[in-house]
């Protein structure tokens, strides 16, 4: 059986987030997959362009509205399910953006979604991460609907560029909602590489003690070229800000080198960063569970080991 | 507004570490300790801080489960819910159905503002408050670190993976609780007495009559791939020597 899957574009408006090549590495892991791509936007170009580029996709549509300037799940919704026609699959990624919007795409198409897809196993067999990673459950979706899921981004490798695919508008015709609005958003500002993507993440936990003391981790950071990360604890106690948070609750990510520097290692943030190359654990405490997955293990003081650390790079 | 509706799963507490059955059936839940989601919890609280300051005037909440449920229902009314509904089932309720229930219940309520928490700590699904804002055919403000209502509308403080978003909906809405929105309080013994005595209906999940939905099956559980223990270095120079064994730095 032939799978059509129409895989949701994760954008700003003028960038495609990598999110969006991590999706459509999944879909073209499901047996003789045709791959569109769909990106709503206020101008949809430049986005388009950039998802054409990706392999294994056939088609990308678009869909400009200035509606759409914002991604906001119940203005994009609708319009998806209105692309959505003659599709046995629409995906989405698992990450904040596909986590708002996909749930109100399959509500529309009277469907359960597939949550966090982290291997194919069949057109309509997935499996999934349950009670923060502790549990991996396969899903078969009924064969005879649509496949509305969100893919664990840090399962998947971003699939390779190189193809010019058909970009495509779509004309569609569907009433939108008044009933939500963008009001503003505050990024975090950072020249940092972005921690989703990032080769190499530092990460501090509640042992960091304060928001002066994540100094330490960012000079390290720095250093290595590499992102920051948190765990919940830190976040929490306001050291950082909500953006950096690994795990269970916040970001899942797969570095080629996460360095945990004072975390525990508590399976709510563990499950964020199970997929990362090599995990390094720096903590005082020779009991911390961090240490039974840590690849490279140092019993230490962060605030002896850190600026050590830093100086020998 | 009259009412706020609050939706509280019963889960298996956020401390157990959970197991897969020996016969890869399900996960173990005999005699493993349960308890309020946690994020139900917080959307408890926000519920109840919202009452306090006087922008509402009753908070109800509302679980969906078996019998057991009522345990976590009355905690939710020691923590100072006026109302509790258990819709009662013995059966798995995925998200969907889920929502089709809430929004029964919705219809004999007719709340103001429902609040859930962002995402159920044993699925993790993170649907079921989206699913619902959308059929009853209204706004959603999801991942929610603070709401601000203001007459008919509400401003949202989203978490989302570039740093927050604030975004402004119409009321009534669906909200879903963000660990930041606020620290829940504890229960008092008192309170707990107090409890007792308040209103706690049952509705069989049956009496609702919701649409049968497209069941997606488990079909197995298994243990994830555990990660091997590494080597344990002695110092920096020890961590920096097995960095660049791997080629790392």
């Amino acid at each position: 059986m032939m799978s059509k899957i129409l895989v949701i574009a994760e954008h700003d408006g003028t960038v495609l987030n990598p999110s969006t090549a991590k999706t459509v590495a999944c879909a073209a892991s499901i047996d003789g997959a045709e791959i569109d791509i769909a990106v709503l936007a206020e101008s949809a170009s430049q986005v388009a362009a950039e998802a054409a580029a990706l392999d294994s996709v056939a088609r990308v549509r678009t869909v400009e509205n200035a509606a759409n300037k914002h991604p906001l799940a119940a203005i994009l919704a609708p319009q998806i399910v209105e692309l959505a026609d003659g599709y046995s699959h629409i995906f989405g990624p698992s990450t904040t953006f596909g986590k708002d919007l996909m749930p109100r795409v399959a509500a529309l198409l009277g469907v359960n979604q597939i949550s966090d897809i982290m291997s194919v196993e069949g057109t309509h067999s997935f499996k999934r991460p349950i009670y923060a990673g502790s549990v991996v459950v396969t899903m078969a979706a009924p064969p005879d609907r649509p496949v509305v899921a969100t893919v664990r981004t840090a399962s998947y490798s971003a699939i390779g560029g190189g193809n010019s695919a058909a970009i495509e508008s779509a004309d569609i015709s569907v009433d939108l909602p008044a009933h939500t609005r963008f009001v503003d958003s505050q990024a975090g500002s950072s020249d940092r590489p972005d921690l989703q993507s990032a080769g190499k993440v530092v990460a501090g936990g509640r042992a960091l003690a304060s928001e002066e003391n994540f100094a330490l981790i960012y000079a390290l950071a720095d250093k290595l070229g590499a992102g920051v990360g948190a765990t919940r604890a830190a976040v929490d106690a306001g050291y950082v800000p909500n953006e950096l948070q690994v795990g269970q609750t916040g970001r899942i990510i797969a570095p080629d080198l996460y360095i945990a520097i004072g975390i525990s290692g508590a399976i709510q943030h563990v499950t964020g960063i199970k997929d990362a190359g090599t995990i390094v654990a720096i903590n005082k405490d020779e009991e911390a569970p961090i240490f039974e997955i840590a690849d490279i293990g140092l019993v230490g003081d962060l605030f002896k080991v850190l600026p050590e650390l830093t100086d020998a790079l | 507004m009259e009412k706020i509706l609050v939706g509280l799963k019963r889960v298996v507490d956020y401390n157990v570490r959970v197991r897969v059955k020996s016969d890869g059936s399900g996960v173990e839940t005999d005699g493993v300790k349960m308890s309020i989601n946690p994020f139900d919890e917080i959307a408890l609280e926000e519920a109840l801080r919202i009452k306090e300051k006087g922008a509402a005037s009753e908070v109800v909440v509302v679980s969906i489960g078996t019998a057991d449920s009522q345990q976590q229902l009355r905690t939710g009314l020691a923590m100072g819910a006026d109302r509790a509904i258990l819709v009662e089932t013995e059966e798995s309720v995925d998200a969907l159905s889920a929502a089709r229930a809430l929004l029964e219940i919705i219809k004999r309520e007719e709340p103001g503002l429902v609040i859930l928490g962002k995402q159920a700590i044993d699925d993790d699904n993170i649907q079921t408050g989206q699913m619902l804002a959308t059929l009853w055919g209204r706004p959603q403000g999801t991942f929610a670190s603070q709401v601000d209502l203001d007459g008919d509308t509400a401003r949202i403080v989203r978490e989302i993976d570039s740093g927050l978003e604030t975004i402004e909906i119409d009321l009534p809405a669906v909200i879903t609780a963000d660990l930041r929105l606020n620290e829940p309080r504890y229960v008092k013994l008192p309170d707990i007495m107090k409890a007792k005595k308040k209103p706690l209906d049952q509705i069989p999940l049956a009496e609702l009559a919701i649409e049968a939905s497209p069941r997606i099956k488990e079909t197995s559980f298994e243990a994830p791939a555990e990660r091997q223990k590494g080597v344990m270095v002695d110092d920096v120079q020890g961590l920096m020597t097995a960095l660049k064994d791997k080629g790392l730095v």
